[in-house]
């Protein structure tokens, strides 16, 4: 017999004579849903997946994952799945589980089901490749939905823990009153200096600073958007008064951002950290006394 | 919309309430410059920590300001820009040349009692 | 969607563009960038076109959610654009549309201008 079958492509939502089809299909699935779950589990479980939750775990999940499975499949819309794969994620994550356990997860699934249909209609050909047809692209969508629904969760709180160790390692410190030190250290990205520039017009808030020391002689070399970004933030510090004061500016820094146009004459910079609190307390009008002796009070 | 001002010793300050239309904006400016006039004031505060956004027709419109009472013997300070609002002038490329600015009001008065020194780019 | 005809309409497009940008989950000061170039291009329509539209509406990519702007009018139009979106111009000066300053808050931006038919601007920006 011509084993000839139509092409759908994987990720367009299912045609009219498919939803019918399809219909049919979930009753089957929904019917048996007790022993192909087990089977499913069982393979899991085989397939040492999920390690880091208990068997009563994998179950209590199993069943919700099955039902929003074939949920999806009736309806054909992804969105509550994607709203599930979603809340799944954001309990198995902190659990450590890793993506190709979910992807392996939902791709045991979708062929223990198949296994199924097969099974059912494996008496007529004809029936079996309309089934299989309707049923593939809708199980391949599926998958995809909650591999990326995983990654995409996956990546954000990647972003989050990388957000936060960024923020721990550029504080912002008050060192006398209305002068706050901003100590930078290392590469920094757009991203990371629009944080900074954040962090540091927050600080100025919170601190009611005057005078900004910002200190970059642990810094190499900057590109010229980074650059423009100091300069930037330079700018936006003076909008709510304070002077930042620029120390350990690097031969190359100075040269990257006068090839950008600044005019470092404008910009206040002062060769290390310490002659930078000197001038920044001047500014303030601290008295700087000299190594040795303070004159009587 | 009205911007209320207060006659504070030679000072007058004009805060801002809510976000200022075009013809606000104008208004107030005209309104300022005549009041420095009529009480012989030594300096305008202006506080903005209300507004929403300070693009560049409020920009031009702040610096016509400062020139016009500065023309008067007064000089111009600007109070409260927000951090957010202070990024998106950055980022756009807008200055307040010539016009001292404070973190608030405090601040301001302390500046013009000579307090702290001059922030502004002259 | 606001229909610019006179400044308040520009504040009421910048307000607008603010909260939806923030129920976007847009930060305050991203959203303070949107409301900023929304008060610009709404300003050019009312100085140049005296009438307009502003619609705002959320977008999805690749990259995630944004919200999307964009500024029509009929009015003359803009000669050249290319050299519109130069920093030539003074940004505060009475020159300009500050269109290389909207470019800057925003992601993306896109111009469509016919002399003496009307122009049409949009601009993206991503949530980051």
């Amino acid at each position: 017999m011509p084993n000839t079958r139509d092409r759908t492509p994987i990720l367009s939502p299912p045609s009219v004579a498919t939803v019918a089809l399809l219909t049919e299909l979930v009753s089957h699935l929904r019917d048996n849903r007790t022993h192909l779950r087990e089977e499913w589990v069982r393979l899991i479980t085989e397939a040492e997946l999920l390690t880091a939750m208990s068997r009563d775990e994998i179950f209590a999940e199993a069943t919700s994952v099955y039902d929003s499975y074939v949920g999806a499949l009736e309806t054909g819309t992804m969105e509550a799945l994607q709203a599930y794969a979603r809340d799944l994620s954001e309990r198995i994550i902190p659990r450590g589980v890793e993506t190709h356990e979910v992807v392996g997860i939902v791709l045991l699934l979708r062929d223990v089901l198949a296994r199924s249909l097969f099974a059912k209609y494996r008496n007529d050909f004809t029936i079996l490749n309309r089934v299989l047809d309707a049923y593939e692209p809708a199980a391949n969508r599926i998958a995809i939905t909650v591999a990326v629904g995983f990654v995409q969760e996956r990546e954000r709180v990647i972003r989050e823990q990388q957000e936060a160790i960024r923020e721990l390692s550029t504080p912002v410190l008050q060192v006398r009153e209305r002068l706050l030190i901003l100590p930078i250290i290392g590469v920094i990205d757009p991203h990371r200096a629009r944080q900074l520039t954040e962090q540091l017009l927050r600080g100025i808030r919170t601190n009611r600073a005057r005078v900004v020391v910002m200190d970059i002689t642990g810094v190499a070399a900057i590109d010229a958007s980074v650059a423009n970004h100091l300069v930037l933030t330079v700018e936006a510090a003076r909008l709510l008064g304070a002077t930042v004061i620029v120390t350990g500016l690097s031969p190359e820094i100075a040269q990257t951002l006068v090839k950008i146009g600044v005019d470092l004459g404008k910009m206040t910079t002062v060769g290390d950290l310490q002659g930078g609190i000197e001038e920044a307390e001047r500014l303030l009008g601290y008295e700087v006394f000299p190594k040795g002796g303070k004159p009587g009070s | 919309m009205e911007v209320p001002i207060l006659k504070q010793g030679a000072y007058l300050i004009a805060t801002v309430q809510s976000a200022l239309t075009d013809g606000d904006l104008l208004q107030l400016r005209d309104t300022l410059v005549q009041s420095v006039s009529r009480h012989r004031a030594r300096a305008v505060i202006l506080d903005v920590t209300a507004l929403d956004v300070l693009d560049s027709f409020a920009t031009r419109t702040l610096r016509d300001l400062a020139q016009m009472i500065r023309l008067r013997g007064a000089e111009m300070v600007v109070v409260g820009i927000q951090p957010e609002v202070a990024f998106a002038m950055a980022q756009f490329g807008l200055t307040l040349e010539g016009i001292a600015t404070t973190l608030d009001l405090e601040e301001g008065l302390a500046y013009l009692d000579g307090s702290i020194k001059p922030n502004r780019i002259t | 969607m606001v229909s610019i005809r006179s400044d308040a309409d520009i504040v009421a497009a910048r307000l607008k563009g603010r909260e939806l940008a923030l129920s976007l989950g847009f930060s305050a000061g991203d959203a303070t960038l949107v409301a900023t170039a929304i008060s610009e291009l709404a300003r050019n329509v009312v100085q140049y076109a005296l009438r307009g539209e502003v619609a705002l509406w959320s977008v999805t990519s690749g990259r995630g959610r944004g919200i999307a702007i964009s500024v029509r009018d009929e009015g003359p139009g803009i000669p050249d654009v290319g050299r519109a979106l130069e920093d030539g111009f003074s940004t505060s000066g009475r020159l300009g549309l500050g269109l290389p300053g909207v470019r800057r808050l925003m992601d993306e931006i896109d111009i469509e201008s016919t002399p003496g038919r009307g122009t049409i601007i949009c601009a993206t920006k991503w949530r980051r």
